[in-house]
């Protein structure tokens, strides 16, 4: 294990139930869901007057393990560049919570959880989930902690959604919060390439109409989806640096369909390797609940959605990111300063596309380190 | 904060009544800004293009906006800040007659420092070099310089007068001495505070 001094150290996942009928969980589309499980993480220490709380949403295909090592790994968690003693969302001085998110598969109760009503795996019984569902599902988390309001919660991807949906849904809660390369809502783009994956999987007969477990699961389709959503985080600039039009091991093309180029390979490997710590119907589930999210649709405007907030904010995009387009979250900073709201955007130059944020980042560590301690020292003042 | 108060600042701070709401429009390194916050205890934020100085700014602990100045502009409401500052970012922007009229739109009052571009050193290297001017106030050469409008504090006090925009006050100075007589002439730059 290779750890340098900044890291969180050995940490565990730990899990909660809750939900438990007849206190199940009213989704949007009405349906009620329990019980639940939700696999969270925690590092740092909650302070006496519990004003130290920073809630991590994670990203379509992430988990709960945001930083630190898992006895044995080689490898730390997802945003381990970001999470830390000292690092920009300091451990020594916040308590930093991540939960993996509901419909996932990484130990919170999604498509591939036992439905303890049947004693099999809901496959396609479970139901379409929404970004507020599982904002809910957190809040029952942040509860349980004993956290009255949350210092901040920050995310990325379809871990900003998650966060504006907080800002939204629970403003007495949120002091602030950090919104990363996402959107207010899917565009039309969006939704196509999220299509494009969902379609890869159910076309794999593999798939079975979602009833693949204990049996073949879907490989073939979910590596192709992985495929279509890596070029998707890439930019043109960043894969042509990474691969060029460089060959596989040869001189000369080969006239036939084996791969050829670099970059193929690397597409192969990322689907591969994909396939043995997702699940496919996870994929479904989470990608449509991401194509859903539409912060506007309920109010009839993105300004009036914002009204209520009282979060204060910070936002983030990248000028290479195709994906997420930084004009979109040009137009939810926009509605933020119609209502008054504190905000600070930047738009950070990178040439590493949406996954930007993933990666180490000099200047998004700086902007956030700056911002939180900023919140910090504002609601250790209001109190 | 540097020890001794750029001369801009202190005139635009004077300018300032305690408490305000205000934007800074092209606000930099965020230094005035800053000032305004911590001396006047006023309620500021910033627009500011360049990606380098919104660090420093957000570095300040300051709200700001990486964003276009005119873009911005269109989204406030009317009369919604005490004032609107338009430091050193008049002549950068590409039509300032509608940068002005937005800026009096959203702020009950506009503070704007512009540099001149007839001080007397400046007309000396036009009339006896034949070479564009190259000063204190404007280092750049002509195939680099962020500025894009050449106007003199005489040019924009008739402008102000054309379009019925009034000078509750203003202040000419050379680097870092305020000028009273021939101000066209002997100065670097003015301050105006505008209102409509």
């Amino acid at each position: 294990m290779i750890m340098d001094e900044n890291t969180c150290g050995v940490v565990e996942t730990q899990s909660l139930t809750c939900f438990n009928p007849p206190h199940e969980l009213t989704l949007k589309s009405g349906q009620t869901l329990g019980p639940l499980t939700v696999a969270y993480e925690t590092y740092g220490t909650l302070n006496t007057d519990k004003s130290n709380a920073i809630l991590i949403c994670h990203a379509l295909t992430g988990d709960a393990h945001a930083a630190g090592f898992h006895e044995g790994d080689k490898k730390p968690g997802w945003w381990d560049t970001m999470v830390g003693p000292g690092k920009a969302i300091d451990t020594e001085k916040y308590f930093v919570i991540c939960s993996n998110v509901l419909g996932g598969c990484k130990g919170t109760t999604g498509p591939a959880s036992t439905n303890p009503k049947t004693g099999k795996p809901y496959g396609l019984s479970f139901p379409v989930i929404t970004i507020k569902d599982m904002v809910q599902v957190q809040k029952t988390l942040i509860d349980y902690l004993g956290i009255p309001k949350l210092l901040n919660v920050i995310g990325g991807s379809m871990g900003g959604l998650q966060a504006m949906k907080w800002a939204v849904l629970y403003p007495e809660m949120v002091h602030s919060s950090v919104i990363i390369a996402t959107s207010y809502r899917h565009s039309a783009q969006q939704i196509a390439l999220h299509e494009v994956g969902r379609q890869a999987i159910m076309s794999d007969p593999d798939w079975a109409d979602g009833d693949y477990y204990g049996k073949t699961v879907p490989k073939r389709g979910l590596a192709v989806a992985r495929m279509i959503g890596h070029i998707t985080y890439m930019s043109e600039k960043s894969m042509d640096e990474k691969f060029g039009r460089r060959l596989i091991d040869k001189e000369k093309v080969g006239y036939d369909f084996s791969a050829d180029f670099e970059v193929q390979n690397y597409l192969k490997y990322r689907g591969d390797s994909f396939v043995e710590r997702f699940d496919a119907n996870s994929y479904l589930y989470l990608t449509k609940a991401v194509d859903y999210f539409d912060l506007p649709q309920d109010s009839g405007s993105l300004e009036k959605a914002l009204e209520g907030v009282r979060s204060k904010f910070l936002v983030i995009s990248f000028t290479s990111d195709w994906l997420y387009p930084s004009h979109q979250l040009r137009s939810f900073v926009t509605a933020l300063k119609v209502n008054d709201h504190e905000v600070t955007n930047v738009v950070i130059k990178t040439d590493y596309g949406h996954d930007a944020f993933l990666i180490k980042n000099d200047r998004q560590e700086l902007v956030v380190s700056h911002f939180l301690k900023r919140m910090q020292k504002e609601m250790n003042h209001e109190r | 904060m540097s020890a001794k108060l750029r001369f801009d600042y202190q005139i635009i701070m004077d300018f300032i009544e305690p408490q305000s709401r205000v934007l800074d429009l092209g606000c930099g390194d965020g230094e005035l800004l800053k000032l305004l916050i911590d001396q006047k205890k006023c309620k500021g934020i910033g627009i500011e293009i360049d990606e380098h100085s919104i660090y420093q700014c957000i570095e300040k602990g300051l709200t700001v906006s990486h964003a276009d100045i005119n873009e911005e502009l269109a989204h406030y409401a009317d009369q919604k800040f005490d004032y609107v500052i338009l430091n050193e970012s008049l002549q950068q922007v590409m039509s300032p007659e509608k940068t002005i009229e937005e800026a009096l739109r959203v702020g009950k009052s506009v503070i704007t420092g512009v540099p001149n571009f007839c001080f007397w050193k400046a007309r000396l290297q036009i009339f006896f070099r034949g070479r564009v001017p190259k000063t204190q106030c404007l280092p750049y050469e002509w195939y680099n310089t962020p500025n894009v409008r050449f106007f003199s504090l005489k040019d924009f006090r008739l402008f102000c007068r054309k379009k019925n925009i009034k000078i509750i006050n203003h202040a000419a100075f050379a680097t870092d001495h305020r000028v009273r007589f021939f101000e066209n002439l002997f100065s670097t730059a003015g301050i105006y505070l505008l209102q409509k």
